[in-house]
Parts: structure tokens; sequence; C-alpha cells
């Protein structure tokens, strides 16, 4: 391998800038493809050029992920609201209606625009990097995959302005009652749209990118697990966003144009629009978690200065993982009157997806013992998640059982289910990963006390705000009310009290962020966290703005975490 | 112990808890749990519930303590070691396998009842429940063999909630209540009647929106869907009042949709339906008053 490299080109080591690399046989071949100026190598100069231009995989990772940081804050202020109305029983704040908007546009905002931005940003940033590529594959479609994102919001948003006000079905969507909406059915289908579009070119970029720009020595089997869940992450993309965007088609003829798809009157059904939508929606919420498993798995082995356990079966249980999420749709409406074979069977396949994800936690514990642990902020993200993810995992397998579900079928039990995997989950793994890549990012340390203070507060609120929901859940309380009986009431104040309280600990994150790119003194080393392995760590922090225009010699240490003859 | 036995115990213990937890019937303050309900479904499924709540609670004690541990025992700062094996499949295989046995074990008592569940047939009575917005709507279609007419009748949220209810409106949720029961939300104006000890079966539709009928007490629930007939039965052998509510998201008083659910004694039921055949409206609704009280004053 590193004879291969030699052959192909002479050159400096990556980690030094682009600019002092000395190979003739590079200048000469780089020049004639190319006309560049002096400085051809640094970031572009000016805002439009570098932001709204920008082809660069760096930039446009930050620019993701400074938009997704800004949506998990709109969406969270619509949970605020949530919280606030359903402190006290009785009606105190808003009407039914605007609460059904509100629930609606925090799934739609936290789904589309904060989640599935950040696992873009994140792969975007370090997918080209770990795998020694110079960019993504298709930079100039990289841009466009970006900007449409800020216009879809804008137009989702601005239904809140309209008269009818914003979507107020649910994020489901669900006909016949989301066709009782107004004009904000349609921005809202066109928003879905665009979004989709985004996703989909970002997943063929990103596959490119991981099958053909691996740098020589790059083995699929050897590089990191998180680019073997981004990889397998955008075929689920590529396979079920087409899916919604012909669900939310089917709602725009049926709502403006007359078709009678959803409409049993019309000879529709309203059962199909949910048997659409969840083969979408299931892959979905898998979209939403492989990318997070991919960065637990980055993190577990670097503080536990181990290679993870059981590589080969880690990037199995992800494919495994994939595939059964394809065949587990109607788990979500088993109360629509499915015939009973179909019940069966769902609840068997939605079992059977239990399985590869307990080897994944399984793992990751098995990475930490007889580990040589040290517990920086990424490190108690990373462990948090693997706890809080797996009780969300308890829940999800006791939904499974059919009958069992009858009783916690959208109730609170659910609402806690997904909030323990999508928020202790997905949203713990970005924090983590972004705690971890932002010494590489900015080239400076953060503060590691009030980065501990954010991760503390944190991880209490959010169980004060989820846990008590399991009760609720079990006690009787269904989802998407704004009022419920007092029954109910204590469990309630607890969690709207740990709702405003994890909230505000969002803003120590945003504080401690800024502070580190632009105010901390203290400057990162190329790699400073000393069990931390892989090819991003090869290169300087803050990295050049080009990257691995020539691809690096690969040493196998760097590989798996040291562990590349798994 | 095998699951099956275990099932059977908590069954057995969930129905001496469900014999005192009528009074609970419905939901209490810093409830923590599923209700054992009243049916013998309903008190399966807590026991599977109990069951899978009980294995998780294993795996996790397993797990979170394995972490624990080595969170302590493989410190860096305790002069901990890491040790260099990264696989091991014997291991792997083992903990794929034993997660498909335990989970073959809880699949099997829940198909079993998933079939029962879904087998309707054998029932004394069919009531026909349409789902509007925002209220249900009660058709008495046949009992014992018998075809009734004309006995239908809209449910919805009774006023005392309806006022309270309204933004601003100053009062008190707590100020509503039923025989002891804060029924805030809870209460409608004509109640579902269904006699006790019969096997009744409900058809469910609706005619607007996707509403949901649940009464967790029973342990049923089922989408009401418009252009779609679902069913449902159920045998409640405890006379009582048991409430549920509108599951299905179905519009800005979604949640102000109520179910409530008058099981009275079989003679009882008989003489109120007998009452509405007739059509005679008040005395109906003063048999149905002694009857209600009669039937609490009897836990």
């Amino acid at each position: 391998m590193q004879t291969l490299a030699a052959h192909v080109c002479r050159l400096t080591s990556a980690s030094m800038d682009d600019r002092k690399n000395k190979s003739m046989r590079f200048e000469m071949a780089h020049d004639a493809v190319l006309q560049h100026d002096d400085h051809a190598h640094a970031a572009p100069e000016g805002f439009i050029h570098r932001w709204v231009m920008s082809t660069n995989h760096k930039d446009i990772g930050t620019l993701y992920l400074v938009f997704s940081l800004t949506m998990f804050f709109i969406g969270g202020a619509f949970a605020m609201g949530i919280r606030a109305e359903l402190f006290k029983p009785g009606m105190q704040l808003m009407q039914p209606y605007f609460f059904n908007e509100l629930t609606t546009m925090h799934a739609l905002v936290m789904i589309f625009g904060a989640i599935m931005p950040g696992f873009v940003g994140l792969a975007n940033w370090m997918i080209p990097m770990q795998i020694g590529a110079p960019d993504m594959a298709l930079p100039r479609m990289n841009n466009l995959s970006f900007w449409i994102l800020p216009f879809a919001f804008i137009l989702l948003l601005s239904t809140f302005f309209m008269p009818g006000g914003a979507p107020a079905a649910g994020w489901t969507m669900y006909p016949p009652l989301v066709l009782q909406g107004g004009d904000a059915i349609a921005f809202m289908v066109f928003s879905i749209h665009l979004m989709g579009i985004s996703s989909i070119m970002g997943a063929i970029n990103i596959i490119a990118t991981i099958l053909n720009l691996r740098a020589p020595g790059m083995d699929l089997l050897k590089m990191p697990l998180f680019c073997w869940a981004w990889l397998i992450t955008a075929f689920l993309l590529l396979a079920v966003m087409p899916v919604l965007a012909g669900a939310v088609t089917m709602l725009l003829t049926d709502k403006f144009f007359g078709t009678s798809f959803f409409n049993a009157g019309g000879g529709g059904d309203p059962v199909l629009y949910q048997h659409v939508f969840w083969f979408f929606g299931h892959p979905e919420v898998y979209i939403m978690i492989l990318p997070a498993f991919g960065l637990i798995s980055e993190i577990i082995p670097t503080f536990s200065r181990k290679p993870i356990f059981g590589y080969k079966a880690m990037v199995y249980a992800i494919a495994s993982i994939a595939f059964l999420s394809f065949i587990v749709w109607s788990h979500h409406m088993f109360t629509v009157g499915l015939p009973l074979g179909s019940e069966l069977f769902f609840m068997y396949s939605t079992m059977l997806i239990a399985v590869p994800t307990g080897v994944k936690v399984f793992n990751w514990v098995t990475t930490m013992w007889r580990g040589s642990l040290t517990f920086e902020t990424p490190m108690l993200w990373a462990i948090a998640f693997v706890i809080l993810f797996t009780i969300g995992g308890f829940s999800g397998v006791m939904m499974a059982l059919v009958p069992a579900d009858f009783q916690y079928n959208q109730t609170y039990f659910i609402v806690a289910h997904f909030h323990y995997v999508l928020v202790t989950g997905a949203a713990f793994a970005i924090i983590a990963a972004v705690y971890y890549w932002l010494p590489k990012w900015s080239g400076h340390m953060y503060s590691e006390f009030w980065a501990k203070m954010h991760f503390w507060n944190s991880a209490i609120w959010v169980n004060v705000l989820f846990f008590p929901q399991h009760f609720l859940g079990l006690a009787g309380m269904p989802r998407r009310i704004p009022d419920y009986n007092v029954a109910f009431a204590d469990f309630n104040m607890i969690s709207s009290i740990g709702g405003f309280l994890f909230g505000a600990s969002q803003l120590i994150f945003l504080g401690v962020v800024i502070h580190c790119v632009w105010f901390s003194k203290v400057r990162a080393p190329a790699r400073p966290w000393e069990g931390a392995r892989g090819l991003e760590w090869t290169l300087s922090s803050p990295p050049p703005h080009h990257s691995f225009t020539t691809p690096p010699v690969i040493d196998d240490r760097e590989l798996a975490h040291g562990d590349v003859m798994h | 112990m095998s699951v099956s036995k275990f099932l059977r115990q908590a069954s057995g213990a969930a129905l001496a808890l469900a014999a005192s937890a009528s009074a609970l019937a419905n939901p209490v303050p810093w409830q923590m749990n599923l209700t054992p309900g009243v049916t013998s479904e309903s008190r399966e499924i807590y026991a599977l519930h109990m069951a899978a709540l009980w294995v998780c609670v294993g795996i996790g004690i397993v797990v979170f303590g394995a972490m624990i541990i080595a969170m302590f025992r493989f410190r860096k700062s305790r002069g901990a070691v890491a040790a260099t094996w990264s696989h091991n499949g014997k291991l792997e295989f083992v903990w794929t396998l034993v997660p498909v046995l335990i989970l073959i074990g809880l699949a099997t008592p829940a198909t079993r009842i998933l079939m029962n569940e879904y087998d309707t047939s054998g029932s004394s009575m069919t009531i026909k429940v349409t789902g509007f917005q925002w209220k249900w709507r009660y058709d008495y279609v046949s009992y014992e063999g018998r075809q009734i007419d004309k006995v239908g009748f809209m449910s919805k949220l009774a006023d005392a909630s309806n006022r309270i209810r309204q933004l601003d409106s100053g009062l008190n949720p707590d100020s509503v209540s039923d025989h002891g029961f804060k029924d805030y939300l809870l209460n409608v104006d004509k109640p579902l009647v269904i006699p006790a000890g019969v096997r009744v079966r409900f058809v469910i539709t609706a005619g607007d929106v996707i509403h949901g009928f649940w009464v967790p007490q029973f342990g049923i629930k089922k989408d009401a869907i418009p252009g779609i007939v679902n069913e449902v039965w159920v045998r409640v052998d405890q006379p009582g009042i048991y409430r549920g509510q509108c599951y299905v998201l179905c519009g800005q008083d979604h949640g102000f949709m109520p179910i409530v659910v008058n099981v009275l004694p079989k003679a009882q039921f008989e003489s109120w339906l007998a009452a509405r055949q007739a059509g005679t409206g008040k005395s109906a609704r003063t048999a149905q008053a002694g009857t209600q009280a009669t039937a609490l004053a009897q836990h």
C-alpha cells in the first residue's frame, strides 16, 4: 500500500499547508488544469463568494451545522410553547388549534431542520477528511443541497403568518384531517419537496464520494464507522425520500386537483396514505439514528484508548438494521385495523430489529470494558447516549408487542419513546460530535468547565422532561392534546419544568461554541484527544481550506483505531 | 419459570389487584403504571406489559451495570491500561442468539392474546360507534339476536368541563367531579351504556376525519376511519363507569371528545334499553342516574 502511494505521487506530509507543497509534478499537473492566482488554496475572499457560492466541504459543513443549530432553537421554542400550555390543566396561553400548529411545526422543524441537517453537516466536514479525499465528489451540487434548505424553511415557517395558520395535522399529515387545512398545505408540500431534493442530492454525493474518492489504502472495511454509517444511510435516503414526495404530492392533488387517493367517498382509502407515509417514515427514523451510531463508534474507542469491539459485526449490524427498517413500517399503524396476519408479521419484524441494535450496544460497552477510560466532554455525551438511547429502545421493544401497543399507541408512552431515541439519541450524538471535532474545526479548545455544565444540565433535565411521560402514557394520557384531566397534572408539571430547564441549558452550548470559535485563546493541537485515530487527526487544527489535495500516505495505525486487521 | 406460567401468576395477581382497583378505575394522580383493567384481555395485556418491562429492567441492569463497573475499574486515572483484543465471534453469536430467544418468549403470549382479541365471533350485542369532529355517536344495532331500532345518540363533552376549558376561563378544573372522581375532560352528557357480562361487539367508523376509540380499562383501542368499519369486542364483568378518550389527532378539539361507558348489571341495562326504545327520554335518564348510583355503591 505504501509503495503504491509513493508511486502515485511524491508529496509532503498531509498535515502541512498546501501552499508549501514543493512537488513539481503536482504543481505542473495542477496548474495545467486550473487557472489560479497566488491565493489558490486559501478560502475565497468576500462573504458571498465564500459562503453563498461555496464549493468547499468544510464551509458547507459549517453552513449546515449553523443552520441546524438555528432550527434546533426555533423547534425548541415551539416545544417551550407546548410545555408551557401543558404546565397546568386548563387552557391558559393559546387556542387548541394553535397548539396543534405548534406540535406539527415542532416536529417538522426538528426532524427536517435540526437533526437531518446536523448529521449532513458532520458528514460534509468529516467524510472527505476521514477517507483522505480532497472534497466531496460533487462540490457544486453540495452547495445547492445546502442552500435549498433556508428557502424551504422560509416557505414552511411563513405559514404561521398566513390566514388559516400553519399546518396543524401533525408532522405525519394524515388525511382527511390535513386536507382541512388552508393554503398552508401547499406551502408545506412544496417545502417538503425542496427538503427531499436536498437530501437526495446529498445522499448521491456521499455515496459517490465514499465509493470513489477513498485514498489508496482506505479499504471499505478499514474506513471509520462514521463513514460506513453514512454510506448506508445515504442508500436509505435515496430509497425513501421519493416515497415521501409521492405521498405529499398525492395530498396536494387530493386537496387542489380533485383526486381521491385518500377519500373513501371517491374510491380511495385514508389508510393508503399511512402505508405510503410510513414506508418512508420508518426508514426515516433510522436515517436519523444510523449516523449517530457511527459517531458513537468513533468517540467511545478514542476515550477508551481501545479499538471498537467487533468492527465487522458493527458494520453488519448497521446493514441489518437498514434492511429491516424497510419491513416494519406498519408498527406505526397497529390500531388501524390491519388483518391479523399483517399485525403478526410486523410484530415479529419489529422485534427482530432489536437484535442488531442490541449487538451494537453490547459492542460499545465491551469497547469500554478493559479500556483506559477518560471522561472528557465528548465521552460524557457518548456514555449518556448509550444509556438513554437504550432506555428508548426498551420502550420500543415493549411497543412492538401488539396487544400491549393497544394501550401504548398514541399516548405519551410513544412520545417518551421517540424523544428518548431522538433527543438523548440523535441530538446527543450530534452534540458529542461537535465537542469531539470542534477543536479540529476551529483550532481552539473549548472551555471544558462550561462544556461539562452544558452536559450535566442537559443530561439531568432531559430525564426530568421525558421520563415522567412514560408514566403519563401508561396512565392513559393521549398525545397531541392541549389540556388534560387533573389526574395527569403532577407529571405534566414536572415534565414542563424539565423542559424549560433543558431548553435553557442549550444556551450554554451556544455560548461554548461562540467562545471556542472566536474568543478562546487555547490552541488545539492536531490530535487533542490522545486516543483519537483517523486521517482527520493527521491534519492541522484547523485544517487547510483544501486538505488532501493529493492522497495521503496512510499509516495503518490510523485506521480503525489501530485494529486494521480485524 | 416459563413465561406463560409467569403470565398466569401475574394475571392472578393482577386480578386481585383489579378487584380492589376498580374503585381506582380511571386515571389517578401520580399513576405510574398501566391499569390491569376490568376485562380478561386488559388483564392479559397488563401481564404481558409487566413481563416485557421486567425483561427490559433485567437487561438494563446487566448492560448499565457493566458500563458503571467499567467506568470505575478501567479509568485511566486509576492506572488502567487498555487491553488489545477487539473481537470475539463466539460472544457476538451468544448475544445475538439470547435476545432472539427472549423475544420469542415474549412474542408467543403476545400472539395468543392478539389472536383472541381479533376474534369477534360469538358476540351477543353490536353497537355502532361513529367518530365526528368533535363528539361520538353511539347507535345500538342488535342485542341478543334482536335488531334494535332507533336507539342512538350523540355523546359530547359535558358542559361543566367545556366551560372550564375555554381559554382564560379562570375556572378551576378540580371543581368538576362525579361521585368523588375528578372527571374534568372525562365526562360527557350522554354516556354509552352496555350490559355487564355480555360479549359486546363495537363496529367503529367515522364521519369526517380519522378518530380513535379507546377505553384503557377495557384494553381495546381501534381507529375510527371514514369509509372503513373496524371492529373490536369486549366483555366487562364488573359494572361501573369507565372513561377513555379519542386518541387520533382529529382537529382543534381532539382533546375534548371523551368516551364514557356506563356498564350496568344486565337486568338494569335491559330496562334502560326498553325505556330508550319506548322513547321515554326523561324517565330513561332518571333510571340511568339511579342505576349508576347503585352500581357504584356496590364496590
